[in-house]
C-alpha cells in the first residue's frame, strides 16, 4: 500500500490510456478524457506515458502517502498541495511518506491529472487499468474513489530523480472562451434543413450541467429543423429518431432536436438518435476541460483540417517528449 | 438497398445499410463486419455491427480514410453476393412477466409515460392491438429472435423478432426517460425489444425481468468466466415465461454456480425461414426442448 484516500473529491477514478476493442459489445473506450494530459502527467514523473493516473474532476482529492513518490499533476488549474505548502502544476516535485497531497480550488479547466511514479497499480481488466463506472469494470472495484481506499502504486520504471522537472506555457494546453470545438458534419447531417445546420454553428452553445465522462450536453441555441419524411419502420416517431446504430465516439446527437450531446470516452455505444456530426478527434482532449455554462462555438472543417489537427498534435507530443526525457 | 457511407470524425467511418429495419438490412451489417474482421485491416480498431448499419473505428495514422473506404465498399459488393448463411447459437431466456420490481419501477416514474392509468404491459398490448396482457406476453415469447446489435451500455443486447412485418410489436419509448431500470429487465422500444444488462437509466417500455445473468464484469458466473458479456450479434433467443416460483428457484440456482443456459448451435438460413417463418420458428423452439 502507498497511498491513502482520505478524502475522494467529487468523481476521481483511475484512468489510463483506454480499452480499444470492445465497443461492438457496448463496452467503450474509457481512458483520460484529455488525454494530452495524461501523457505529459506520465512524462513528468518518468513513468511510460500509458501508465494508469488518477483523473479528478472539480474538486480533487486529498491524499496521504505512505512512501516516497514523484507526483505531477496537468490539466486543469487545480493547484496542488503538499502538507498544505503549495506545488506548480505540470511540474514534478516529490512526496514524502507520511505527507498528504490535497488541491486548491480550481482555477481554470475541469479535469486534473494526477500521476505518481511507478504509476497507480489496479489489476488490468481486458488490457486496461482504466475505470467504466457504467458497467463497474477496472479501476478500483469498477467505481470512483472513496475515503478509506488504498491505492497501491507500480514499480517505477522510469528515471525519477529529476522533479521541478516542468513543461513550458505553451505546452500547458486548456481551452479558451468560447471554446472552439472543430466537427466534420455528417452521419445523419441530411436530415437537417440546410438553414437549420447553418445556424447550429453560427450560435454559441453554453455547456450543460448533464456533462460528464459519458457525454456533454450543450444548451442554449435554436431547436433544429428536420427535413420532413416519414419515418422509416423501425425507427421511432419522433423526426430526431433513427433506427438505433453505433454511435462515433465525439458524435453530436439531438434528442428531440433540442440540446445537443456529444459523447465522450466513457460513450453510450449505440441508440436511436441522429447525429449531426463528430468532433474532431485532436478537439475531444478540450471538451474533458470544459466546466458548465462555458460557451461553446461549433466549426464546420473537412477531413484535411482534421488530419493536419491530428498531424500538428502529435509534433506538439513529440517535442514536449524532447523537452522532459 | 444501397449503402450510405459517411465519415464520423477523422477516425470512424459510418455505414448505413439501410434506413429502414429488415433482416436484411441486419445480415448485409453482420456479414459485411466478419468479411472485415477476416480481411484484418491494418490500423482498423474497432468494428461494429448494429441493426442496419455498422461502425468502423481506425487509425488514421496507419490507415487513410479513403483507402479504408474504398476497402468496405468492395467487402460490400462481396457481401451482396453471398448467401444468407450464419452458424450461430440458439438461448433460451427464461422471463418473469409483469414482476413486482419492473412494475413498482414504472408506477414510481409514471407521469414520464404516455398512459400513466395503466401499466408497461397494458399500454403495449392495446396499441398493438391485443385483446389481453397475456396474449401479448404469449406473442412476445412465442417467436424467437435475433440479437441484432450488443451495446449501448456493457452486453445490453437488442432483439428483432422473428416475424413477418405485419406481426412486428412497436412501441415507443417513454415520453422522458427514467432514472433508474432495474438489473435484467426485458425492455422494449419501437421495433427492439432488450435486456438491461446493468441497473441505470432507460426509456424503454418494461415487460419483465430475467434471473439470468448476462453481464459479470467480476466473472464469478460460471458461464461467463471466458468472457464477461453473454451475447453476440446473430445469437437467437427464445424467450420462455416463467412464474414467480420458478424465477425465485433460478435465483437460488445462479447463486450457487449451478445455473447454466440452455444454448444449442445451429445453422440460420435466411432462405429457409422466408419459406415458412412459422414452421421454422417452431423448429428453433423445439430444439431447446424445455418444459
Amino acid at each position: 500500500m502507498s497511498i491513502r484516500v482520505l478524502g475522494s473529491g467529487l468523481a476521481t477514478s483511475v484512468q489510463d490510456l483506454g480499452r480499444p476493442g470492445y465497443y461492438h459489445l457496448g463496452i467503450p473506450i474509457s481512458g483520460a478524457m484529455d488525454r494530452y494530459a495524461l501523457r505529459v502527467a506520465n512524462m513528468l514523473v518518468g513513468n511510460s506515458e500509458d501508465a494508469a493516473v488518477l483523473e479528478t474532476v472539480f474538486l480533487g482529492p486529498e491524499l496521504e502517502f505512505t512512501e516516497d513518490a514523484v507526483v505531477a499533476v496537468t490539466g486543469a488549474q487545480l493547484p496542488p498541495k503538499v502538507d498544505g505548502v503549495q506545488r506548480e502544476t505540470w511540474t514534478a516535485f516529490s512526496v514524502k511518506s507520511g505527507q498528504t497531497l490535497s488541491f486548491d480550488f480550481l482555477q481554470h479547466g475541469a479535469r486534473a491529472y494526477i500521476a505518481v511514479s511507478g504509476g497507480i497499480d489496479v489489476p488490468l481488466a481486458l488490457g486496461s487499468r482504466s475505470t467504466y463506472t457504467l458497467g463497474a469494470l477496472g479501476g478500483l472495484a469498477g467505481r470512483n474513489l472513496q475515503s478509506g481506499d488504498e491505492l497501491h502504486t507500480g514499480i517505477s520504471q522510469g528515471k525519477v530523480g529529476n522533479t521541478r522537472r516542468s513543461v513550458p506555457d505553451k505546452f500547458k494546453r486548456l481551452p479558451d472562451s468560447p471554446a472552439c470545438l472543430r466537427v466534420i458534419p455528417g452521419l445523419y447531417w441530411h436530415r437537417l434543413q440546410e438553414q437549420s445546420g447553418q445556424r447550429f454553428f453560427a450560435e454559441t452553445w453554453k455547456v450543460a450541467t448533464e456533462a460528464d465522462r459519458i457525454g456533454y450536453r450543450f444548451r442554449g441555441g435554436s431547436p433544429l429543423d428536420f427535413v420532413e419524411r416519414e419515418q422509416p419502420f423501425g425507427a421511432g416517431s419522433d423526426p430526431s429518431n433513427i433506427v438505433d446504430s453505433c454511435y462515433p465516439y465525439g458524435s453530436i446527437q439531438v434528442p428531440g432536436g433540442t440540446e445537443p450531446i456529444v459523447l465522450h470516452r466513457d460513450a453510450v455505444s449505440g441508440g436511436g438518435y441522429f447525429m449531426l456530426g463528430t468532433v474532431i478527434s485532436t478537439d475531444m482532449d478540450y471538451i474533458g476541460q470544459l466546466q458548465p455554462n462555458m460557451e461553446v462555438q461549433f466549426m464546420p472543417v473537412d477531413m484535411e483540417t482534421a488530419l493536419s489537427a491530428r498531424r500538428d498534435r502529435k509534433a506538439m507530443l513529440d517535442e514536449v517528449r524532447r523537452l522532459v526525457s | 438497398m444501397t449503402a450510405r457511407y459517411s465519415f464520423g470524425g477523422d477516425d470512424h467511418i459510418f455505414v448505413e445499410i439501410d434506413e429502414q429495419m429488415s433482416l436484411e438490412a441486419f445480415f448485409k451489417s453482420l456479414s459485411i463486419t466478419n468479411a472485415v474482421r477476416d480481411a484484418q485491416i491494418e490500423g482498423v480498431t474497432e468494428i461494429c455491427p448494429a441493426n442496419a448499419s455498422y461502425q468502423i473505428k481506425f487509425d488514421p495514422d496507419r490507415i487513410s480514410a479513403t483507402d479504408l473506404l474504398a476497402e468496405l465498399q468492395q467487402l460490400e459488393a462481396a457481401a451482396e453476393s453471398s448467401d444468407s448463411h450464419l452458424k450461430t447459437r440458439v438461448i433460451d431466456v427464461p422471463v418473469y412477466y409483469n414482476d413486482p420490481w419492473t412494475r413498482a419501477t414504472l408506477m414510481r416514474f409514471r407521469e414520464r409515460h404516455q398512459d400513466p392509468t395503466g401499466t408497461d404491459l397494458d399500454y403495449a398490448a392495446r396499441i398493438n392491438g391485443f385483446d389481453s396482457v397475456a396474449a401479448f406476453i404469449q406473442a412476445h415469447c412465442a417467436n424467437p429472435w435475433f440479437v441484432t446489435m450488443v451495446g449501448f451500455v456493457a452486453g445490453l443486447p437488442f432483439m428483432f423478432q422473428m416475424v413477418d412485418r405485419a406481426r412486428q410489436i412497436e412501441v415507443p419509448k417513454y415520453l422522458r426517460p427514467r432514472t433508474d431500470t432495474p438489473k435484467l429487465t426485458v425492455g422494449y422500444g419501437g421495433c427492439f425489444s432488450c435486456i438491461y444488462s446493468v441497473r441505470g437509466a432507460g426509456g424503454y417500455q418494461m415487460f419483465g425481468i430475467t434471473p439470468m445473468p448476462i453481464y459479470d464484469p467480476e466473472q464469478s458466473t460460471s458461464y461467463l468466466q471466458d468472457f464477461m458479456v453473454f451475447f453476440n450479434p446473430g445469437d437467437i433467443v427464445k424467450f420462455r415465461s416463467i412464474n414467480r416460483e420458478q424465477y425465485d428457484d433460478y435465483l437460488i440456482q445462479v447463486e450457487q454456480g449451478r445455473y447454466e443456459p440452455i444454448v444449442r448451435s445451429f445453422n440460420f438460413s435466411l432462405n429457409a425461414y422466408y419459406q415458412n417463418i412459422d414452421q421454422y420458428n417452431v423448429n428453433i423452439g423445439e430444439m431447446l426442448n424445455v418444459n
